[in-house]
């Protein structure tokens, strides 16, 4: 059973946001999308100040099984990327919420949040699938 | 819901991913394939592999018969226990199969791929008309593979615990390699597909499940076909339906050495055909399997196309290597090519040509 915590938003591509007061959004991939893609062995990630739509394609996911796209959530200008990926990608296998996050951005558009579903509706999305 | 192993609850108790694989439900991975895989490189692993086709041979004309159905010769097989990789062909000289023979005290064994089942057992009696062979195929039997550094060791001290199994220790730890042993029911072999040392064992179904439990508490960790992909490919050896198939050659495919050329008169199914091959490869037509690297970031993937100095390739198995820690592939392009790109999602990305030999013995063996 995967882990879903209740502090995040989570997007139907099975990124996850969390936003702080000041409007900054760190973005990942949720436990369920990990588990999924099985032992992940690489990581693109976009460049710091990368303007970002929400939906589109930011980053890729290279796994023992595929390459798989990873959509933005949420709209806004990319601040910082965690390059501990770029060497350690199993990071995301083993902390998917805490050390394996990809980037933080700021948000463009915090009414975005209001499409992404919260905790329960997410477990039920992924029961679903 | 598939068919199902012996060992079927077994990999639900170890908390296996399973996957559909040909009409079975295997396992996938019990959690990490990279640790499964660096189990197998650093000290042992066991892969069920159950699903995969026994088919025993008999009869006054048993050699005669495989003489006619296979590329390579079984007169290469000079003793009970001896092995052989082979190649199945059609008339045309495409592969219908893989597989082992191994001579046996009755005959001959051959171990064949599960997903090609239904046709090789057709092509294997419509082959039999005019010989005095039965065919008797063997689904009571389970099939385990231990491999690593550790394996001979591993199973040895499993045996040597138990009065269940008719087996002796030391005649397998002196088993060389393609060689194996009867031992009651029980076959054991020094064959696999890892590049790892190791053993295939081949009995009972009914001895399998406690047969299983006292290796993994000895010690030997379940391996899920997603790390028994990733080692075989690092070990440069083919995977039926991807590197090759009914439409490849033997010599598109890097098997040329598995076909017995001499003597001249022994007339195998596809013979014909695989000499007018050797033709095409000498004029420079017919295409190679070769190994690519990618020594940056990025995965080199089954069906990406590669694009050569001297023509259009395609990747035929592609993936991360644990042991290299960069991507490999097995591809097919133009003979003569000396530099490539591989198409990797719209990105040309240059790969370098190698001989498809990644990895032996927890090594890497390519310069």
């Amino acid at each position: 059973m995967s882990t879903v915590p209740d502090n995040l938003r989570y997007a139907s591509t099975h990124e996850w946001v969390h936003v702080e007061d000041d409007g900054i959004a760190t973005v990942g991939i949720s436990d369920h999308a990990q588990n999924a893609l099985g032992d992940i062995v690489f990581i693109e990630l976009p460049e710091a100040g990368t303007i970002v739509n929400s939906k589109n394609e930011v980053a890729v996911v290279e796994s023992v099984k595929a390459a798989s796209d990873i959509y933005s959530p949420v709209s806004g200008e990319i601040l910082e990327i965690n390059e501990e990926l770029l060497d350690a990608a199993e990071t995301v296998n083993l902390a998917p919420y805490d050390g394996g996050w990809f980037y933080k951005l700021k948000m463009s558009d915090a009414a975005e949040l209001d499409d992404l579903m919260d905790a329960d509706a997410y477990i039920e999305h992924c029961d679903a699938e | 819901m598939g068919q199902h192993t012996p060992l079927y609850q077994k990999h639900l108790d170890a908390g296996a991913n399973m996957v559909d694989f040909a009409g079975w439900d295997m396992p996938l991975n019990y959690g990490s394939q990279i640790e499964e895989h660096k189990r197998v490189r650093s000290t042992a692993g066991v892969f069920d592999v159950s699903h995969m086709t026994v088919v025993d041979i008999t009869g006054d004309d048993a050699k005669a018969y495989l003489r006619k159905l296979l590329a390579n010769d079984v007169e290469k097989l000079d003793a009970e226990g001896r092995a052989l990789y082979s190649a199945m062909l059609n008339e045309n000289g495409g592969v219908i199969d893989d597989l082992i023979v191994y001579r046996m005290s009755f005959g001959y064994r051959i171990v064949v791929n599960c997903a090609t089942r239904s046709k090789d057992l057709a092509w294997m009696n419509s082959h039999s008309a005019g010989f005095d062979v039965a065919l008797v195929e063997k689904p009571e039997l389970a099939i385990l593979a231990v491999h690593g550094p550790q394996s001979l060791n591993k199973v040895c001290a499993v045996i040597d615990q138990g009065q269940l199994y008719p087996v002796k220790t030391a005649s397998i730890n002196l088993l060389e390699n393609f060689r194996g042993v009867e031992l009651g029911n029980w076959f054991i072999a020094r064959t696999g597909y890892t590049g790892e040392k190791g053993l295939e064992l081949i009995f009972p179904e009914k001895e399998a499940p406690a047969f299983w439990d006292k290796l993994v508490a000895a010690g030997v960790h379940p391996i899920g076909l997603g790390a028994r992909d990733s080692l075989r490919l690092e070990a440069g050896m083919n995977l039926y339906g991807h590197d090759m198939d009914e439409e490849i050659s033997p010599l598109a495919a890097n098997m040329e050495q598995t076909i017995a050329w001499q003597p001249e008169d022994r007339d195998f199914i596809g013979r014909s055909a695989v000499v007018r091959h050797r033709a095409e490869q000498a004029a420079g037509s017919m295409p190679r399997l070769v190994g690519l690297v990618l020594e940056q970031r990025g995965v080199l993937r089954e069906g990406q196309r590669i694009l050569c100095d001297n023509g259009e390739g395609v990747i035929t198995s592609g993936g991360f290597s644990p042991t290299l820690k960069h991507s490999i592939a097995l591809a097919r392009i133009p003979v003569n090519s000396h530099s490539c790109q591989a198409d990797i999602r719209g990105t040309l990305t240059p790969v370098r040509i190698v001989k498809p030999n990644f990895v032996r013995f927890g090594k890497k063996v390519f310069e």
